[in-house]
Formats: structure tokens, C-alpha cells, sequence
């Protein structure tokens, strides 16, 4: 494998290496599956990264490409050993023998075209003729009922070194390859794909939008061992930040979209309709019966790794991400608002910072509920457990007490002077602000001497400190806004000031 | 009084122990609880026992709590209804004065206290039993948790604390689970979940109040589980429905009350499935319920047939759902239909045949109901005790004479607007027991007819005698004659009435309740007597009394003590009776409304005066004379301000039709 990469370094550069190793390994990779039939992906691990990679950058010439890779994908998927699935592989290899007919019509008609480019052309055709007839050879080979079993004895060295040797040899523009073999499919012919293929075969590009906690969601799916196949992906495809690139100036992207956005500006062959459409859009609905894929994390030890005892399986390359971001790796998202949550997939930490802040609904062991019945479920089922009072409750009245002792000090100590200012705080909301300032003013004096002369208590019901801004009781049906204005007006607040009761049931002035 | 004193005298009293000093003490309590004062203001000695006796008290100012509290170590019942203003300092003097002594405490009308006091004194009084925070409408969830840390809590009134939230509720329910007695009326920001909270957490629940509260069904399934419950009110639940109550299955055998009334969503089917395993249930009240009480209905009470009591105000019933309930519940001891207009004669009589344990019987505005009725009802209820039947229109005048012969028992009659007679008054005056006669309205009544009453009926307290204009003060001097212990009367708008009918009452001197608005003829001199020999004087009302002035104000002032309201709208009065006033001590509520003599500056030193004011009914007039700064202070002090602007608003009067009849019929 080195030399491949090596050679596929020689010829791409270091942004599309990558690519190509995964190109080879992808017919590696085909050679394991279709023939060694076993679970024990040793020498090297399935890439599915790669198929998808592979697609996507196939897509930005041509959006058939796709279909090629399904091909490729339904090929590969001759494990199962019923007849249905026999029957798929034979359909497929019919296929397949199409396809090889249509290309050798493509290299017999290409004759009369340019020289140089004729002979790229057929380099190409060349290596997408190796592949076909590759793919042909593993399907038939799956189709032989005793093999399975009689290889799973010595899989590696018996079909490592030949796709190995003859993709290095045979596959030095693997995706030039892929774009025209499937421009002449797409030409010649339009392949039939069963829906439940391009069900399972998901578009990378919903899955990511759509599928985030998939690999919980599928918990549940007791596939039988065998009914699928299996994948692994490396640590480093996993975690790599792209899996779309560009194949001329090989930039990277997230999402097969925004690389068909960024081909336009590469040519106007990329302008079409039919190169800026969503691929696997037009796959017709076909009878071919695919096998279903799963999916292995690399981390030896956990449950989705297919070493494991309970070993259950990945549904999807996104599943694998987040699976392996959350289970394996670092958290280093942190939550702006809470600073304490943190996530290793940024997806969650949108949802959680969504929802942060929010969960308002707080227990005295500390923990939060987003929702009401969740906490009184709680509570109820724990002994000595009790809701927590918001914080803001218990400050608000400290506040509260703390600005009735200050306004107490000013009523105390100061004169009119401070009446005038609880006048200016109380009245900021006052829109007959001057009428009221009068009224105030003469009233405060009055007010004074009321409670010198008359009042026996020790008086200290009248507060200046203007505390209008403090809830009032909302359901005091008698008191009229009008009272409140009033009240506010004078910086005397029954609440905080002076006590009145609940049963307040008139208006003043 | 005199015994007592003699003995210290001759120094006997060190030689009874405490246990005999208090038995003693009990007994002057039980007979007039003022006595206890003057016992206490004898010496030193007897100060400091009463002090030591006294356990419950009721202060009228929060500002003495302090003094109050250490002369009374041993309080354990404090009620705090006549101080307006209680602050966190108070509670916290109460908390450390009291601490572990205090069982129960009333905070219902008071407020400016906040969560701090009720720590303190939840944290303080470990023992507290009781509290009622009914009205503490600024409480919040915070002041609630505070409630919660009085862990030996019982009985918990949170009436009408509307900002309290399941939060609170649940910090309560955590809190004191011992909890026996909660009333959570009108808290409406209390739903399911803190009610059903509060059901699975205190399981020694026997009262339960939820009435007006938003929930649903779905908490009834929590509260139907506990063992003990056995009282259950739901009024006005609009959200409780049968579809709530579908899977309600329950076997909730200690309920014995409950009330479903005014829920409005609650049918028949909602209600078989509530009742289906109250099978101890013996008072249900199912007033203004929506649905009406057919022959279907009443099947749904099969499962209940220990019924003692029902009651089905306002209710739409049919002759038949009668005659089930009759059939199905015979045991029925106590039977309200008031204001059920559908009751016809025919449903009534096949119900009371089957009722003869029948105590009471409350038939209010009835209108349908005829003599037969009621002969029915004398007849076959020979034990009843109760008979209220206000408004009942056609029932004729020789039917009433049944009642007295038959129904020996009774001791509440209600015969307002009704034809009763003098015969009749005669046929009830053999009802030895009565102590309560409503003959207001009754135009065919005469002096005779009372005189009838003053001389059978020895134990009347209550005579409401309002708008009976056949009465003069011969008819009101045999019933003070003959009823010493008359508590409550009311004479207004007798218009014959003059000062010789109060001179005559003023013998009975356990008078409370003096009502003679409309009596022209009455005058200051006849207030004076009546003010000077009763005592217990609380409630007066000499509206419309034009010859009701300072003098009659100023005897009133310096004798009676505990008059708690009074209303003085269109008298004579002037600033001096007003302010007067001040002096009693325990005035909660004045009106004053269109009295001439009175000035801004005469009231509002009369307000001012009256520290424990809670409510004043003044001339709208008034309120732009008073400095709003005055009004503020007494708001803050907790008095409530009603203004009357009589030019602008005819007086509602719910009897006006009366009156045109009045005017009609001389």
C-alpha cells in the first residue's frame, strides 16, 4: 500500500493523495469483500469514506458517477448466501457485462477523435475496463456456495497482492476513469437502481442534516450477522475535517453541494443542469435487491467495533462520526452561555445552546429539567428532594429589603429633598409628570406633618426610593393602573414601602 | 370576680395549686373573656397567673408584639387578624419570643411580611401546627420554601396567595410532610403538578381544599390515593372533566366530604366515576352544577346511598332526580335545594315523604313552591331543625301555622318575604328552641304576632325583623322582654320604630349586631342606652338615622369597646363624634357617606385615629379633599378605601322590587 500511495502522491500532490489511496483501497477493498467473505477485514479495513469520497468528487463531472459507485457497492455486496441475493449478483453481473460491451463500443467509436486526447481517453476506459471485469471476477466468485467457507481459511495472501499490484498498475487516474465510464453509462445506459439501493445507499448529504443521533436510533435493528457488511473507516477519515474535494485545485468541503457550487467556477461543462443537480435524484426505481450496509467503529474495545462480543453495528458514515467524536475523542466545544457543558460534535452544541439556559426548572440536588412534570417527577420519586427557587426570587426581595432600609435612611435623615428624588425615580413612566410633581411636592409637606402630628406608630410606611420597578401585585383586580401611577408617582410602593393589604379595594386621589 | 379577690385577700391562694387557679380562671374566661382583664389588673400576683393562663391571643397592634409576648410566655395561639401590618421584625419577634410554645398562627389579614419572617418563624416555633397565610397575595415561590421549613406543619391556608407556583407548592409538599389540612383555594398559579405533588409527598392529608385552581382530572388520581382524606373540595375546578375522570378508579373509603360545586365540566359521567369508591361519603355538594339532576343523574349517587347531607344550589332539577335521590339516599339528614327555580311541589313532597330523619332544609327562592309543600314538609320531617325558605311566595299563610305544631325542633327559620301571619308567628313561637328568626319583608306580621315570639321563643339570638313595617316599639319591647340572650337585630326601615324599642333592647346586654338603618325616628338618646348596657356592642349600623349625632357618638365611643364597624352614612354626625371614634380601640370599618357636618380635615384625623382601620366608605367627594399622601399612609397601613358618589350611582338595592310592591300594597 505504500507504493500506491507513494505513486498516488507523484501524481496528485498532497491534497488528493489521500483520494487516491482511498481509490486503491477501495478495489482492495472490493477484492476482500466479494471474495474472502469473512469478518475479519485484517489487512485492511473497509472504507466506505472512500466510496463516498470517491462519488462526490466523481459528481463534480458527472452526477451519474454516482451510480457507478453504487454499482461498485452492489458488487462488492455478494456475502449472503441466499438465493436473492445470487439473484442480485447475477442481475449485476449482467450489468456489468452491459457496461463492458457499451465500453469497448466507446473505445471503438473514439478512434476518429483527437490524438492526445483520444489516448487519455482510452488510458481511462482502460482502467474502468480493469475494474468492470475485477468486479465481475469477485461477483463470481461469491456466486460459488462452497468458497465462502474454504476462504475464510487464507483470505489475505491469496487476493491481497493482485488488486493491490494490478490497481497500482492499472489505475493511475482512478477518477478520470470513473467520470467516463460513467458519462458512457449515463449515455448508453440508464442503469435501473432498486429503491431500497437508494435507500440505504444514503445521500450524504440528508444524512448530515438530518441523521445526528442515528447510531442510537438504531439500537434497536437486530440485523442478523451476515446480513450486512461491514465497514471501518480509519481514525484520521474519520476525523477529517472534509470529505468533499475538488479535483482540480483540491480544496475540501463539507458538503457535496457546496462543491458543486465551487465547480462552476472551474468551467462552464460544470454549469449544466444535470453537473449541478443533487445526484441520486434521478435513480429509477429498479428490483435489485441490495445488501445493507453497516458500519464499525475503529477503537478497539468499544461495543461498535466489530471485535466487540456484543458488537453492534454503525448505520451510517455519520453515525460513525459522532459516534467516534462523542465516544473517542475530546470534548472541546464548550457552551458560551453555561461555560460547564461541553461536546465534542458541534451539532450538539447547537442544540444545546438552543436549549441552554432554558432548563429553568431546577432541583436542589442540582439537577435541571427543561420541563415542569419532569422535575416533579423527579422530586416526587426521590425522598428529600424539593424544588429550587429560581435565584432571581430571593435576590429580587433581598434587593428589595435592602433598597427599603436605604429609602427608610432617606426618609429618615432628609427632608422634601428626598421625596424629590423618589418623585423622579417614581415618576419616569408618569406621563403627567408635571401635574404630578406639583401635586407631590405639595402634598410631601402635608404628608410630613401628618405624621409628626397625628400618626402614633413609629412611621416608616412612606419610602422615597421610588420602587416602582419592582413587581406589583398583578392580580389585585381593584387596584387600577391609574392607583399605580399614583402610587409610583409618589415613590410609595405598598408592597415594599408600606404593607397594604390584599384587599386594597379602592382608588386614590 | 368578687369571690376571687376575697380569697386573696384572706391569703388563702398560695395554698391552690396552679392546675385549680387556672380551672377558676377557665371558667371567667368561658363566661366573659373581658373579665379576665380585670382579674389581671388586681395585683401583681394575679397579673403574673393570668399571664401564665393565657394561650391564645389577639393583638390589635403589631407594635406592641414585643411587650405583648413577653407578659405571655405560654402563647400558643396567635392571631394576627387584627394587625394589618405585620413585618419581617414582628415575625421575627414572634419567633423568638414564642419559639417553640407557638402552635398556630393567623396571618390571613395581615401583610409587609416577606420570606425572611416566615423563616424566622418557621424556623424558630419548631413546634407550629397551624398557620393560615390566606391573602398573602405578594407571597411568592420563595416565601413558600420559607413556609417549608416548618417541618411539624399541619394545617396550611394558602388561600388566594396567587403568585405561589407548583414550585412553592412543591417546596411545601417536600417540606412539612405532616401536614393534615390544606387549603389552596384561589391560588390559581397551583396546577396538576404541585397538587399531585403535595398528594404523593403528605400523605396524612385529610383536608384537601383545590377549589378554583387550574387542574385538571389528572391530579385527582394522586389525591383519591390517600388513605386518609376525608375531606375534598373542588369548587369551581373548571378544569376537572369527565374525560379526566375516565380511568379514574379509586377506592377512597375515608372520604367523607366533598365538594364539586360550580365545576362547570363535570357531568354525570365524571361524577359516577368520582363517586364510584367514596362509599363512605356522607356530605356532597354539587351546587350550580351544570347538568341537570335527572332520574340519570341521581343514579350516579347509588354507590353513595350513606349520604347524610347534599346540597344542589342553583341546580336545574327535575321531579323525578328528586324522587331518586329520596329513594336512593333515605338517610339524608341534610337537603339544600336554594335557588333551584325547577323545583316544583310535586318533586319536593315524594322527596321529604322519604326523609324523615331530615334535619335541614334550606328551599330558598323556591318560587314554585306552594302550601303543599311546605304542609309535606311539616309533616313528614318532625325533627327538622333548619328551615330556610326565603322567597317562597305562594306558599299561603294558613301553612306556616303547621310548622310550629309539627316541627318542635326547629331552631333556624328563615321566612323572609313570605305571607306568614300572626297565627303563624303564634304556631312558631311553641318552637321553644329557636334562635334564629328571619321575618324580613314579612308585611302581614304584627306587634301581636312578635309578641307571640317574645314570650315562647326564650332563646332567641337572631331576629331580622328588616323592612317589616308592621312593627312598632310594643312588638320590639316583648321580644326584648322575653329574649334576654338576643344577639343580633335587625329593625331597618321600621319606620315606626322610635328611641322607646332601644331602650327596651338595651336590656338584652349580650346585643352585638344593632341594625336600624331607616328609622327616622331614632335619636342619640336611644343609641346611648343601648350603648351603655351592651357591651359587646360590635356591629352598628344608623344609616338614613337623620337624628343620629355627635352626643349618641361620643356615649358610644366611651362605652363601647369592641364595636368593630360601623356605618354612619346620612346622620347627623359632625367631626367631633367622628373623631371620637378613634377611641375604640378595635373599629375596623366606617362609612361615612353624605353626612353634612363632617369636614375633610374631621375625617382624616378620624381615619388617622383609628389604627386598625381596615376599610372606609366615604363620599367620593372626599377624595380629592384628603391628601393623596393620607390615603397612601392608610392604604399602607391596610385600610381599603371605598368611595360612594351617590348622585352619580343609584343605590343598588337587591330588594327594590320590593319596594315598588311596597308602594303598591299600603
Amino acid at each position: 500500500m505504500e507504493t500506491e500511495d507513494d505513486l498516488c502522491q507523484s501524481n496528485w500532490g498532497r491534497s488528493s493523495s489521500k483520494l487516491g489511496n482511498q481509490t486503491f483501497t477501495r478495489a482492495n477493498q472490493k477484492w476482500e469483500d466479494a471474495s474472502i467473505l469473512d469478518y475479519e477485514m485484517d489487512m485492511e479495513p473497509p472504507s466506505l469514506q472512500v466510496f463516498q469520497q470517491m462519488k462526490s468528487s466523481g459528481q463534480d463531472n458527472n452526477n451519474n458517477n454516482t451510480q457507478v459507485n453504487a454499482d461498485f457497492l452492489q458488487g462488492v455486496r455478494a456475502q449472503a448466501w441466499d438465493p436473492r441475493t445470487m439473484l442480485s449478483n447475477l442481475s449485476f453481473m449482467e450489468q456489468k457485462i452491459h457496461q463492458l460491451q457499451d465500453l469497448v463500443h466507446l473505445i471503438v467509436g473514439g478512434r476518429n477523435g483527437e490524438l492526445a486526447a483520444q489516448q487519455q481517453q482510452q488510458e481511462l476506459i482502460t482502467t474502468d475496463l480493469t475494474s468492470i471485469i475485477i468486479q465481475l471476477i469477485s461477483t463470481a466468485g461469491s456466486l460459488l456456495p462452497s468458497v465462502k467457507h474454504n476462504m475464510s481459511t487464507a483470505p489475505g495472501p491469496l487476493f491481497t497482492g493482485q488488486p493491490g499490484g494490478s490497481s497500482s498498475a492499472m489505475f493511475p487516474y482512478p477518477r478520470e476513469a470513473n467520470n467516463v465510464a460513467s458519462q458512457t453509462q449515463s449515455i448508453d445506459l440508464p442503469k435501473p437502481q432498486p429503491p431500497l439501493a437508494a435507500a440505504l445507499v444514503a445521500d450524504v448529504e440528508r444524512e448530515e442534516h438530518e441523521m445526528k443521533d442515528e447510531d442510537d436510533a438504531e439500537e434497536g435493528e437486530n440485523l442478523p450477522p451476515g446480513s450486512y457488511e461491514i465497514l471501518q473507516l480509519e481514525k484520521e477519515e474519520i476525523l477529517a475535517p472534509h470529505t468533499h474535494f475538488c479535483t482540480i485545485c483540491g480544496k475540501g468541503f463539507k458538503r457535496d453541494a457546496n462543491l458543486r457550487m465551487h465547480m462552476r467556477g472551474h468551467g462552464d461543462e460544470y454549469k449544466t443542469p444535470a453537473a449541478l443537480a443533487k445526484p441520486n435524484k434521478e435513480s429509477l426505481p429498479g428490483s435489485e435487491p441490495v445488501l445493507i450496509k453497516r458500519y464499525s467503529c475503529p477503537f478497539p474495545g468499544c461495543k461498535r467495533n466489530k471485535e466487540h462480543k456484543k458488537f453492534q453495528p454503525l448505520k451510517t458514515i455519520l453515525c460513525v462520526k459522532n459516534h467516534y467524536k462523542r465516544t473517542h475523542c475530546d470534548k472541546s466545544f464548550t457552551c458560551s452561555r453555561c461555560h460547564t457543558k461541553k461536546f465534542s460534535v458541534i451539532a450538539d452544541l447547537k442544540t444545546h445552546e438552543k436549549h441552554c439556559g432554558k432548563n429553568k426548572w431546577l432541583c436542589s440536588c442540582g439537577t435541571t429539567f427543561s420541563r415542569k412534570d419532569k422535575l416533579f417527577g423527579h422530586i416526587a420519586l426521590f425522598q428529600g428532594h424539593t424544588p429550587a427557587i429560581l435565584v432571581e426570587d430571593t435576590k429580587l426581595s433581598a434587593v428589595a429589603s435592602t433598597q427599603r432600609e436605604n429609602a427608610n435612611n432617606n426618609n429618615n435623615n432628609s427632608n422634601s429633598d428626598a421625596g424629590m428624588v423618589g418623585f423622579d425615580l417614581g415618576s419616569a413612566s408618569n406621563l403627567n409628570q408635571e401635574t404630578a410633581l406639583q401635586q407631590h411636592s405639595e402634598f410631601m409637606e402635608e404628608k410630613i406633618s401628618f405624621e409628626e402630628s397625628f400618626s402614633p406608630l413609629s412611621f416608616d410606611t412612606c419610602n422615597f426610593g421610588g420602587f416602582h420597578e419592582f413587581p406589583r401585585p398583578m392580580f389585585d383586580d381593584s387596584e387600577t393602573s391609574f392607583q399605580m401611577l399614583i402610587s409610583s408617582a409618589c415613590g410609595f410602593s405598598p408592597r415594599n414601602g408600606g404593607g397594604t393589604g390584599g384587599s386594597v379595594s379602592n382608588t386614590s386621589l | 370576680m368578687k369571690k376571687a379577690k376575697q380569697i386573696h385577700i384572706s391569703k388563702p391562694f398560695d395554698l391552690l395549686s396552679e392546675e385549680l387557679v387556672f380551672i377558676i380562671l377557665d371558667l371567667i374566661a368561658h363566661n366573659n373573656p373581658s373579665d379576665l382583664k380585670s382579674f389581671s389588673l388586681t395585683c401583681k400576683w394575679f397579673y403574673q397567673f393570668e399571664a401564665r393562663h393565657r394561650n391564645s391571643l389577639r393583638p390589635f397592634r403589631a407594635e406592641y408584639l414585643p411587650r405583648i409576648l413577653s407578659r405571655y410566655r405560654n402563647t400558643a395561639d396567635l392571631d394576627l387578624t387584627y394587625c394589618s401590618r405585620v413585618t419581617d421584625y414582628a415575625l421575627s419577634v414572634v419567633g423568638c419570643l414564642c419559639g417553640p410554645t407557638l402552635h398556630s398562627v393567623d396571618l390571613s389579614r395581615s401583610s409587609s411580611f416577606s420570606a425572611a419572617g416566615l423563616l424566622r418563624l418557621a424556623v424558630k416555633c419548631v413546634n407550629l401546627v397551624e398557620i393560615d397565610l390566606t391573602n398573602a397575595t405578594e407571597m411568592r415561590d420563595a416565601d413558600a420554601a420559607a413556609v417549608a421549613e416548618a417541618r411539624s406543619l399541619e394545617r396550611l391556608k394558602l388561600g388566594r396567595c396567587k403568585l405561589v407556583t407548583d414550585m412553592g407548592i412543591g417546596c411545601i409538599a417536600v417540606g412539612c410532610r405532616k401536614l393534615k389540612m390544606v387549603s389552596l383555594k384561589w391560588c390559581v398559579g397551583v396546577g396538576d403538578l404541585g397538587v399531585a405533588l403535595l398528594a404523593v409527598k403528605c400523605k396524612q392529608i385529610r383536608s384537601l381544599d383545590i377549589s378554583y385552581l387550574p387542574i385538571t382530572g389528572k391530579c385527582l388520581h394522586d389525591i383519591l390515593k390517600l388513605e386518609h382524606l376525608e375531606e375534598l373540595i373542588l369548587q369551581g375546578c373548571f378544569g376537572v372533566d369527565d374525560d379526566s375522570l375516565k380511568s379514574l378508579r379509586h377506592d377512597c373509603k375515608s372520604l367523607k366530604k366533598l365538594n364539586a360545586s360550580s365545576c362547570q365540566n363535570l357531568t354525570q359521567r365524571g361524577l359516577t366515576s368520582l363517586l364510584s369508591g367514596a362509599r363512605c361519603l356522607q356530605r356532597l355538594d354539587l351546587a350550580h352544577c351544570s347538568s341537570v339532576i335527572s332520574l340519570d343523574f341521581a343514579s350516579s349517587l347509588s354507590k353513595v346511598s350513606a349520604l347524610e347531607s347534599i346540597r344542589l344550589d342553583g341546580c336545574s332539577v327535575t321531579a323525578d332526580g328528586l324522587k331518586a335521590i329520596g329513594t336512593l339516599c333515605s338517610s339524608l339528614k341534610e337537603l339544600s335545594l336554594s335557588k333551584c327555580v325547577s323545583v316544583t311541589d310535586e318533586g319536593l313532597c315524594s322527596l321529604v315523604m322519604k326523609l324523615k330523619d331530615l334535619r335541614k332544609l334550606d328551599i330558598t327562592c323556591c318560587r314554585k313552591l306552594s302550601g303543599v309543600s311546605v304542609i309535606r314538609i311539616a309533616s313528614s320531617c318532625p325533627k327538622l331543625v333548619s328551615l330556610k325558605m326565603e322567597s317562597c311566595s305562594l306558599v299561603s299563610r294558613e301553612a306556616f301555622w303547621l310548622i310550629g305544631q309539627k316541627c318542635r325542633l326547629l331552631e333556624e327559620l328563615d321566612l323572609t318575604d313570605n305571607e306568614i301571619d300572626d297565627e303563624g308567628l303564634k304556631s312558631i313561637s311553641s318552637c321553644l328552641s329557636l334562635s334564629s328568626l328571619k321575618l324580613g319583608i314579612c308585611l302581614n306580621i304584627t306587634d301581636k304576632g312578635l309578641s307571640y315570639i317574645g314570650i315562647g321563643c326564650s332563646n332567641l339570638r337572631e331576629l331580622d325583623l328588616y323592612r317589616s313595617v308592621g312593627i312598632t316599639d310594643i312588638g320590639i319591647s316583648w321580644i326584648a322582654q322575653g329574649c334576654l340572650t338576643l344577639e343580633t337585630i335587625n329593625i331597618s326601615y321600621c319606620k315606626d320604630i322610635t328611641d322607646k324599642s332601644l331602650l327596651s333592647l338595651s336590656r338584652c346586654s349580650l346585643l352585638q349586631t344593632f341594625e336600624s338603618r331607616g328609622c327616622p325616628n331614632i335619636t342619640s338618646q336611644g343609641l346611648a342606652a343601648i350603648a351603655v348596657l351592651c357591651k359587646g356592642l360590635t356591629k352598628l349600623d344608623l344609616k338614613k338615622c337623620p337624628h343620629i349625632n355627635d352626643s349618641g357618638l361620643l356615649t358610644l365611643a366611651h362605652f363601647s369597646q369592641s364595636l368593630k364597624q360601623i356605618n354612619l352614612s346620612e346622620t347627623a354626625v359632625s367631626d367631633v363624634g367622628l373623631v371620637s371614634l378613634a377611641n375604640i380601640g378595635c373599629m375596623q370599618s366606617i362609612a361615612v357617606v353624605n353626612s353634612s357636618g363632617l369636614s375633610p380635615s374631621g375625617v382624616a384625623a378620624a381615619l388617622l385615629g383609628c389604627g386598625g382601620l381596615r376599610k372606609a366608605k366615604l363620599h367620593a367627594s372626599l377624595r380629592s379633599l384628603l391628601p393623596p399622601s393620607l390615603i397612601h399612609h392608610l392604604e399602607a397601613r391596610g385600610c381599603a378605601f371605598l368611595w360612594k358618589d351617590n348622585t352619580l350611582q343609584a343605590e343598588l338595592d337587591p330588594k327594590s322590587w320590593k319596594l315598588q310592591l311596597e308602594d303598591v300594597v299600603p
